[in-house]
């Protein structure tokens, strides 16, 4: 019993300390470290796979090699972080299982000691970053300590301890005072000059936030709601989801297991302000005295200054809206290899020649562009594309090659599109989903479709005339004559022949589903907390990967087949290969919900959308966080990257779509229009256009290449962030095509830019 | 700074009461006050927090709705057992009580016996889910490997929820600049589906003044093509079922129905045609479509089905879908046929011959001698049966009338009864006399060539007439004949000369049956077919055709004097439906109309003039 608590803390413990890392540890899945046991029918217990050596692999790795003292200091770790999270029970537990006194872990050390032994594990971590699959890559290796010596704030600072962050609001002063203060500071910020006020104005939200959590934690109740009352209406409007989950929290007790209140004090708060206006500040402050004000904006505000002009009220509403504030300038420094990977040269077959021939006349102003195109990629690699075997990557097989031609066959028939030839949108509707459609998915050659819905089914549909077959028994199939040139047509049992099939296996609501590539396998994701990985050859289920406790809310797999990535409501990301069951990468850092999850077109890295309201940029090679995105108002919930991976769009519940550009880690439009929480987004094949679905019934077209186009970007917006968005997005609206009653919840090109949209028909 | 203000933050707490009502509820009675507002507290709290928590399953549910089962995993991630039985799909019911000074909502859980659940017959399997794309989108983008479901399932779809037209948005074509039409709706609007309800209702209906009136809407109404296949639906769905129940009435009614149809020029029926045409020929050619054969009167029936069959062979026959061809074959297949009834016979004879005289010449006339024996061998055989006796008679007199006229054309003179009868056998004689009658009313007819004659070519009730009518006064006016069916071939008791600076005394003749239905119709409809078939009527009808009402608004003292005179004559023809063909068979407005077509032409031509014209 005791172990599946201290797995259960294995799984929070590398969570949190990566989290304070910024995803710089890296789980360490090396199978000598593993010693499976025979795996009980894990009930719940969802690291079943994993045995007990998993945890006290995490003591080994951060420390030394085993010995009797540091197996207990591995224990007093645990212990520590338990008593953190206030697992008393696991920790009695664990106490009694380990013949541990009460003293040694009451010693006052042992805080730091925690501290201390993430900071140890992670320095162990970053020199032999690599797991059983990713050290094949022999190149990569050396490259990685240099991206990881990206600029990782103090340790010491971020060191969550929960009860240390929440004593920080035991001085205390007298709390009459507070909305004094607090009205003290508006009426200056308000009579500062116009350009400070909008920057000085980002204070009062955090500053808000922790004087109410401040008189919360020190029981002055009766305050606490008055000032929420007096100064609430006064926070920006994008803020109300928060202020709504402080509004409920009046008591001290209450703090303790909120989550969204943990992120508050964990993470500090990031403002950008001018070096002017920050001066400012303080000069009004020190004047004042104002200490109260001052302890808070040193504590739990992280004010990141820049030198140059202040940014105006749209600038800043532009970037803000997110619970832990502006990314830091620092964190968004990191080069990122945002170009494609080389395509593979794929000898094209001799009557395929013909048939260029052929098409020579009838389009070659299309086969020619994307030949020079081919041609000059292999010449000479795009000085922003990652190496080609910077992430190991599968082999091609034969038929994935066959697949490849058959793409660019297709390919060559396209239509370009444009914002004077915009796309046909064929619909597909479910019927009868009775509500319960929660995610679909379509195969890059549009030729299956596939639903997740809220009874925990996964439905596979073939839209072609093809019908789906299973493979037959292995009886059967011992019969087949192996030599014959039909094999593989052979092996299929005719009499399963339908247009659809069910897969049963989830136990809770389907939310997230992906087709792999090559289209023999299909992932989904659940409520019940696991990936459950389907072939789509014997429509059975392969594998249930378990790691995520909570509801797995996305997954996707990777361009290239073999990973995938799946995020859920433990605000981790994990990377994953098929043949493993557990992650190669966890990518935490997100203060809440990871919400969807998307695979950059060259593999090597990971967006991530969440409930904090933020997007990250994961790299796949060493998990570090590279870029975060903030500016939506609220919890994301699609994403999409354009196909020359230079650029990502997203959507969120605030039904506005954002663009923004990798390689600078700055937002670069927006998109309003939609009414309501927009589910889909996809860029044609080309990137000219993008197709954003949402919950209000309606998909529309924008023009991204005017998008891009309008940008100038100079070194100096780039430094400072200070981003000049077009005021009218409408000009980029092309279009927009309502259905009746039928939410889009899918959307996808076809290799021709026939816009493809599904969702199910809600009467 | 401040935005717009929020609504207020939710403070809520529930009351104490509930606490304590909660309390009692488990068996804890006396529950402290203090204990009931900190209880209170901390359970707003944590609903709060369940709250929030379902609310992300529920956007993740990609839902508007929040529903009890995101309610149980909001409980389920907070490691609480969920709240069993409460998946109901709608709306929990909540019910109110109060009493002793408290108020409560409660949710009612009432006993079941689980017998009656078992005894009672299980609730219809819901549908299963499909996935549905429009068949539309597909075709125009051939080259996708798109198909979805099969096309029936498609087309009921779309039907039943309206979803296929919907829910696909047709954009400009791919293919460049071509846009596509934006899809019509297959979906008929509230009034158009009570329109339609009205509209077939009365075109079946009793009610002989309506159907008129049904009808000319169906042949005018311009917004009808939403319609259209409901229609056409109606029409085949109608004569399949009545033919099996041999009702005539019905099976006239339907044919009338495509006839209007037909005669709406803003329709385009050449889609639906692989529904019509099944229905007409049906009409024209089944072996029995009433109960008493020998009575009934089902040749009309026949022979105007047959001349819509004409109809639309000349509209729509084109050398891509040979309708007339196929007809044609169809029809003379059927006719060789030795064992073929008379009905059948009639019908394909009827059918053939009002495809044209160049079909009569090489198809019917060469067979004339066979038909000729066939006929012979049951009148004048061995008495068989009184069915086959009329049929033959009617098969013998149709004959008649149609080759009369052709022979009359091609056969040189003279026409003599022997060289008749050596050339068409049985039939020859009475052949010989009708085309001699043929030549004498082709030469009156030759001799009134120079007069201007008003055909009216559209059967379209007295609009036209009086349309026409107007259109005479407003230029010169011009002597105008109306033909008519029967012998009484209604002619301009003046006729002028086109030229005629001055409008002379016209005449213009309505006739109206007393049966409520005027013969205008049929007036028109048959002028405007061949000259041929006016003289042939003739044995048939002319003898029943008596003029009942003779209105003479002659004189019109009123008149000053500068206008010529002249004299509306409505005449009402007598009710027998069975003893004329046409006034079963035509169009049939009620007499009320075309008395006021008159009353129309009058006032337009002559004010003053009308005052006579009952009405």
């Amino acid at each position: 019993f005791h172990r599946l608590f201290i797995l259960l803390v294995h799984a929070h413990f590398i969570s949190k300390m990566a989290a304070v890392q910024d995803g710089q540890v890296d789980l360490e899945v090396e199978k000598k470290e593993i010693k499976t046991e025979t795996s009980n029918d894990g009930s719940g217990n969802n690291n079943a796979n994993s045995s007990s050596p998993g945890s006290t692999s995490l003591g080994a790795t951060s420390k030394s090699p085993t010995g009797p003292a540091e197996d207990q200091q591995t224990l007093l770790a645990v212990l520590q972080f338990l008593k953190r999270n206030k697992l008393n029970e696991s920790v009695d537990i664990l106490r009694r299982e380990a013949g541990l006194s009460v003293e040694i872990d009451d010693s006052p050390g042992s805080a730091s000691g925690g501290a201390g032994s993430g900071g140890a594990s992670n320095s162990t971590v970053d020199g032999g970053d690599t797991n059983s699959l990713l050290s094949r890559v022999s190149i990569a290796i050396p490259a990685a300590p240099a991206v990881t010596a990206a600029p990782v704030p103090p340790k010491g600072l971020d060191q969550p301890d929960v009860n240390v962050v929440l004593s920080a609001y035991s001085q205390q002063g007298d709390p009459d005072l507070y909305p004094l203060y607090y009205n003290g500071l508006k009426k200056f910020i308000e009579s500062v000059l116009d350009c400070h006020r909008a920057e000085l104005s980002q204070v009062f939200y955090p500053l808000f936030v922790h004087m109410y959590l401040e008189l919360v934690y020190n029981n002055h109740e009766v305050e606490a709601k008055q000032f929420f009352e007096k100064f609430s209406g006064d926070q920006e409007c994008y803020y109300a989801e928060d202020l709504r989950i402080l509004s409920g929290m009046t008591k001290k007790e209450h703090m303790k297991g909120n989550e969204t209140m943990l992120d508050f004090r964990t993470s500090k708060f990031v403002l950008r302000i001018s070096r002017d206006s920050y001066q400012l500040l303080k000069r009004h402050l020190q004047e004042r005295q104002n200490n109260q004000i001052w302890n808070i904006i040193q504590e739990h505000l992280y004010i990141d200054i820049f030198d140059g002009m202040p940014r105006s009220k749209s600038q800043i509403d532009a970037m803000s809206g997110s619970l832990a504030g502006e990314a830091k300038r620092d964190a968004n420094k990191t080069k990122v290899f945002y170009g494609l990977l080389k395509e593979p040269e794929i000898e094209v077959p001799l009557d395929d020649e013909d048939e260029e021939a052929e098409n020579e006349e009838g389009k070659p102003k299309k086969k020619k562009p994307k030949k020079d195109s081919m041609g000059s990629k292999s010449k000479k690699q795009d000085p922003n594309a990652p190496q080609q075997t910077r992430i190991p990557l599968p082999e091609l097989k034969d038929s994935d090659k066959l697949d490849k031609i058959m793409n660019m066959k297709e390919a060559a028939k396209k239509i370009r599109l444009g914002s004077d030839n915009l796309p046909s949108i064929c619909f597909y509707t479910f019927l009868n989903a009775y509500q319960g459609l929660t995610a679909v998915d379509i195969t890059d050659d549009s030729s299956l479709i596939a639903g997740g819905f809220a009874d925990s089914t996964v439905r596979v549909w073939s839209v072609t005339p093809k019908k789906l077959r299973r493979v037959k028994s292995a009886a059967d199939l011992s019969n087949i004559d192996k030599e014959s040139d039909d094999v593989l047509e052979r092996i299929m049992d005719e009499k399963t022949a339908s247009e659809s099939k069910i897969l049963y296996g989830h136990s809770g609501p389907v939310y997230g589903i992906s087709f792999s590539p090559d289209r023999n396998y299909l992932l989904s994701s659940s409520e019940d907390g696991t990936v459950r990985l389907w072939s789509l050859q014997t429509f059975t289920c392969l594998v249930g990967y378990k790691g995520h406790n909570y509801p797995v809310w996305d997954t996707q797999f990777s361009p290239y087949g073999y990973y995938f990535v799946s995020g859920g409501h433990d605000r981790v990301a994990r990377l994953w290969a098929t043949d493993h069951y557990q992650p190669l990468r966890m990518f935490a850092g997100h203060l809440a919900d990871v919400t969807c999850t998307r695979f950059h077109p060259n593999s090597n890295y990971v967006a991530t959308g969440s409930a904090d309201r933020t997007i990250r940029l994961w790299d796949v090679l060493n998990g570090n966080c590279v870029r975060i995105l903030t500016g939506h108002k609220g919890p994301i919930h699609s994403l999409a990257f354009s196909p020359n991976g230079k650029f990502m769009a997203s959507g969120a519940t605030d039904g506005r779509v954002l663009l923004w550009d990798i390689g600078h880690g700055l937002m670069i439009g927006e998109l309003k229009g939609h009414t309501d929480t927009i589910y889909a987004l996809r860029f044609s094949r080309d990137g000219e256009i993008l197709a954003s679905g949402s919950m209000d019934n309606t998909v529309k077209l924008w023009d991204t290449l005017k998008a891009f186009d309008d940008v100038e970007l100079d070194d100096f917006t780039a430094a400072t962030g200070h981003i000049h968005l077009p005021e009218n997005s409408q000009e980029l609206l092309l279009g927009s095509y309502t259905t009746k009653s039928t939410p889009v919840i899918h959307l996808h090109f076809t290799r021709r830019n026939l816009l493809l949209a599904a969702g199910a028909y809600n009467p | 700074m401040a935005e717009e203000r929020r609504p207020k933050q939710c403070t809520v707490v529930l009351p104490t009461e509930s606490m304590k009502a909660m309390a009692e509820s488990i068996g804890v009675g006396q529950l402290q006050e203090e204990s009931c507002a900190a209880l209170s507290e901390e359970v707003s709290y944590r609903i709060k927090e369940i709250a929030q928590d379902a609310l992300k399953f529920m956007h993740h549910g990609k839902r508007r709705k929040l529903m009890t089962s995101d309610i149980d995993h909001a409980l389920k991630i907070k490691n609480v057992e969920p709240l069993y039985g409460f998946q109901s799909q709608e709306f929990i019911p909540f019910r109110f009580a109060s009493g002793g000074g408290r108020e409560l909502h409660f949710y009612e859980e009432k006993e079941v016996d689980l017998s009656d659940i078992i005894n009672t017959p299980l609730p219809r399997v819901p549908l299963d889910v499909s996935l549905k794309a429009p068949k539309e989108q597909q075709k125009a983008e051939s080259t996708e490997p798109l198909k979805a479901v099969k096309p029936g399932q498609e087309e009921e779809g779309s039907i039943q929820k309206g979803q296929g037209a919907t829910s696909a948005e047709a954009k400009g074509k791919k293919e460049g600049l071509i846009r596509m039409k934006p899809r019509s709706t297959h979906e008929l609007s509230v009034e158009q589906q009570l329109y339609y309800k009205e509209i077939t209702e009365a075109c079946v209906g009793s009610c002989e003044a309506k159907r008129a009136e049904a009808l000319q809407s169906i042949a005018t109404d311009p917004g009808l093509y939403q319609m259209l296949p409901r229609f056409s639906t109606f029409i085949s769905e109608g004569v399949r079922v009545n033919v099996v129940q041999n009702n005539l009435a019905l099976l006239i009614y339907l044919m009338r129905m495509v006839k209007a149809l037909m005669d709406n020029p803003t329709l385009y029926l050449e889609k639906y045609l692989h529904e019509l045409i099944p229905a007409v020929v049906t009409c024209i050619v089944s072996k029995q479509l009433c109960l008493r054969p020998d009575v009934d009167n089902h040749w009309a029936l026949r022979d105007f089905a047959a001349r819509l069959m004409a109809q639309s062979c000349k509209t729509f026959s084109t050398t891509t879908n040979n309708i007339q061809s196929r007809i044609t074959k169809t029809f003379t297949k059927s006719w060789l046929d030795e064992k073929t009834q008379w009905t059948t016979r009639y019908g394909c004879i009827a059918g053939l011959s009002e495809l044209g005289p160049d079909v009569i010449k090489t198809l019917i006339i060469p067979r004339l001698t066979i038909e000729g024996a066939r006929i012979k061998a049951v009148i004048e055989g061995p008495v068989v049966s009184n069915i086959d006796k009329i049929g033959a008679d009617h098969v013998q007199s149709l004959l008649l009338k149609h080759c009369a006229s052709v022979i009359a054309k091609t056969r040189p003179l003279p026409d003599n009864m022997e060289q008749y009868r050596v050339d068409y056998g049985y039939l020859g004689p009475m052949l010989c006399s009708h085309v001699v009658k043929a030549r004498a009313q082709a030469a009156l007819q030759a001799q009134q060539v120079n007069r201007t004659t008003l055909t009216i070519t559209q059967p379209r009730s007295t609009l036209t007439v009086s349309q026409s009518g107007i259109g005479g006064s407003v230029g010169s006016r011009t002597p105008s004949i109306i033909k008519v069916p029967s012998s009484l071939t209604l002619m301009s008791t003046r006729p002028g000369t086109p030229t005629q600076p001055s409008p002379p005394a016209t005449k213009y003749i309505v006739m109206a049956t007393s049966a409520g239905a005027s013969s205008t119709q049929q007036v028109i409809t048959l002028s405007s077919s061949s000259a041929s078939s006016v003289t042939s009527t003739v044995a048939s009808a002319a003898s029943t055709l008596q003029p009942l009402v003779k209105l003479e608004s002659g004189g019109g003292g009123s008149l000053g004097g500068s206008r010529p005179l002249q004299k509306y004559i409505v005449v009402s023809l007598p009710s027998s439906a069975s003893s004329s063909l046409e006034s079963k068979s035509g169009m049939l407005p009620p007499s009320s109309s075309s008395l006021e077509a008159g009353m129309k032409m009058e006032r337009s031509d002559s004010p003053g003039a009308s005052t006579q014209s009952p009405h």
